[in-house]
């Protein structure tokens, strides 16, 4: 029987090395049945079942302690759980799944390299327009309270969950803030970044859930995988 | 303290607004997000929980009666006019900060064209009197003292106008006044931008950079980079007025000795004598209330903080640093919203759930 959940991404790159990462220490996470089967099974170590859900899931699934541990990015930990400290523990970062959430505006834009060029921008922008320059995104909460700390106020946050380089080409924003690791798609699409505008560094890491039902037998299934992997789980 | 006896002493304080001669109002829970969104920024968002309605579109729950109330007094009020509420109002809190979402505000809203020291005097003496039993620590403070000092520098309209913007956000302030005076570099990405535009032209960097996207013009930006070479050859504000600036903005004490330091201090800023006669004209209304203004403190700077829309007069009691109430005088949000009319306008709040808990009161 099961007594301990363990949450991959439910596909891509992300799954691959996560798996990888697992094999090279001793515990083999594999796909059950066919590829398109979101289920799997665990080997070298006892009690663990393998669900596979998609990385932006995992936070929330982490949270409500349905899961046990999770392998997700830590931009959408820092998103979707403000406070992230109290509900996981990051036992490991993972060396992949490496990206910034940074915030891009056209290069046309010769006049703005850093957040204070923005703020300028935005206040020209509204008089000129008429409503508050528009920046495109998935990380609300994130981007807010960096601008916030950065004492910018005058800009409205459109939402964005996928191909956000495009918005500006499309007309529906001026700027963008969306995570990025080699930075060609903004380029491809005459992007360019802000030079203090790098808002969150992220990789993958596994995270532990401070909610979940930790028994006995689950911990000690925990304690099997860290004696593999090394993790230090005094703080669950 | 049970939310009865919350709700009682709410009761309390509204009969005593009521006493005071003002009209009972109410405004409704839900607010329609796209004003509130114009005078505070995305910021709000933050603040406020927002809910959307398929007909009418985004709507916020009330932060604060403010809006609605002046709303409604612009539409139908009749002058002079003096208002008060009771009811809750709803605010986002810092994740983990354990603070109510939810919570009463009571208020006075005083909209005089009259004799604006007198309004201030009167909203400030009733606030006082009522909340005299609970020995609370009070903070007074000018905001329009600091926007006349910016109004009276030696600079452009350009840097006056970045300066008022930041008045909020004091690092952004002080940063602003130390490029602006000389005392920091320009940003080296700026320097490098107009050196370029020197040597190639504006519009060649603009070419070099590739194809413009979006609904910022061409125009737009060649607008701001003419804007930012002018402000690299604006002579920097002058040592004297930065100085007297930072003295304003550290100015703290009793109201009667500010007003001395400030007589001192008005010379060294173009056009700043009639914000300080303002301040004397106050100070000598409240001593006729009945107020002390030889041990009244007064802070420029306090009420630099949150809410943008104060303009001038300002005011709290706390109990310790817990804020139990405050109030100010709005007369910008009035022209805001008032679509080319406006109308003087004062006001505080009370939070009773917070003056239920202060202590050694029965």
């Amino acid at each position: 029987m099961s007594v301990l959940k363990l949450a991959v991404p439910s596909k891509g790159r992300l799954q691959e090395k996560t798996m990888a990462w697992f094999a090279e220490h001793g515990i083999n996470v594999s796909r059950a049945g066919s590829d398109r089967e979101y289920s799997g099974v665990v080997t070298g170590v006892e009690g663990v079942e393998l669900v596979m859900l998609s990385a932006g899931e995992i936070p929330k699934e982490l949270k409500a302690g349905r899961i046990h541990l999770g392998v997700t990015g830590t931009d959408l930990i820092h998103e979707k759980l403000p406070l992230w400290q109290s509900v996981v523990v990051n036992l490991q970062e993972l060396g992949f799944g490496q990206a910034d959430l940074i915030i891009a505006v056209p290069k046309g834009w010769v006049d703005v390299d850093c957040v204070e060029d923005l703020d300028g921008v935005a206040a020209q922008f509204r008089a000129n327009h008429g409503y508050r320059l528009r920046i495109a995104t998935k990380y609300h909460n994130l981007v807010r309270g960096f601008l916030r700390s950065k004492g910018v106020a005058d800009y409205q946050l459109v939402d964005s969950q996928g191909a956000t380089e495009g918005v500006v080409k499309n007309l529906t924003a001026e700027a963008i803030a969306d995570i990025t690791s080699s930075g060609a798609t903004l380029e491809a699409n005459h992007l360019k970044t802000l030079d203090d505008g790098l808002i969150l560094q992220s990789q993958a890491c596994v995270f532990a859930s401070r909610t979940a039902d930790w028994s006995d037998a689950s911990r000690a299934a925990l304690r099997d995988m860290a004696t593999k992997t090394g993790w230090d789980i005094t703080g669950i | 303290m049970s939310p009865v006896a919350v709700k009682s002493l709410a009761g309390r304080l509204s009969n005593a607004f009521l006493a005071a001669g003002a009209v009972p109002v109410e405004a409704e829970a839900l607010q329609p997000a796209e004003v509130l969104l114009d005078l505070y920024g995305e910021d709000i968002r933050g603040r406020a929980y927002v809910t959307d309605d398929p007909v009418d579109g985004e709507q916020m729950l009330r932060p604060d009666f403010t809006v609605p109330v002046v709303q409604m007094h612009m539409a139908d009020g009749a002058e002079p006019a003096r208002y008060t509420y009771n009811g809750p109002v709803w605010r986002k809190q810092e994740p983990g900060a354990g603070r109510a979402k939810e919570y009463l505000q009571v208020g006075f809203e005083l909209f005089d064209r009259h004799d604006p020291a007198a309004s201030d005097a009167e909203v400030f003496a009733l606030f006082h009197e009522i909340l005299k039993p609970y020995g609370l620590r009070m903070a007074t403070g000018d905001v329009g003292l600091l926007a006349a000092a910016i109004d009276g520098l030696t600079t452009t309209a350009r840097r006056k106008e970045r300066l008022r913007r930041q008045i909020w956000r004091p690092d952004r302030f002080h940063h602003l006044l130390d490029m602006y005076s000389g005392k920091a570099e320009n940003l080296p990405t700026r320097i490098a931008l107009l050196d370029q535009v020197e040597a190639k032209g504006a519009k060649a960097v603009l070419k070099a950079a590739g194809p413009l996207l979006g609904v910022r013009s061409e125009a737009e930006i060649m607008a701001r980079v003419a804007s930012l070479q002018k402000d690299a050859t604006t002579r920097p504000i002058p040592e004297n007025e930065v100085e007297a600036l930072e003295e304003l903005l550290a100015l703290h004490g009793p109201a009667a000795d500010a007003l001395q330091t400030l007589r001192g201090v008005e010379d060294r800023l173009n056009g700043f004598a009639p914000a300080v006669d303002r301040l004397e004209a106050r100070l000598n209304a409240m001593a006729a209330q009945g107020v002390n203004v030889e041990t009244l403190p007064f802070e420029a700077s306090f009420g630099l903080t949150s809410l943008e829309y104060y303009d001038g007069f300002v005011f709290g009691f706390f109990d310790g640093e817990t804020p139990i109430s405050s109030g100010g005088r709005y007369d910008a949000l009035t022209a805001v919203l008032g679509q080319g009319r406006s109308i003087p306008a004062v006001g505080g709040v009370i939070r009773p759930d917070a003056l239920a808990a202060v202590g050694g009161v029965a």
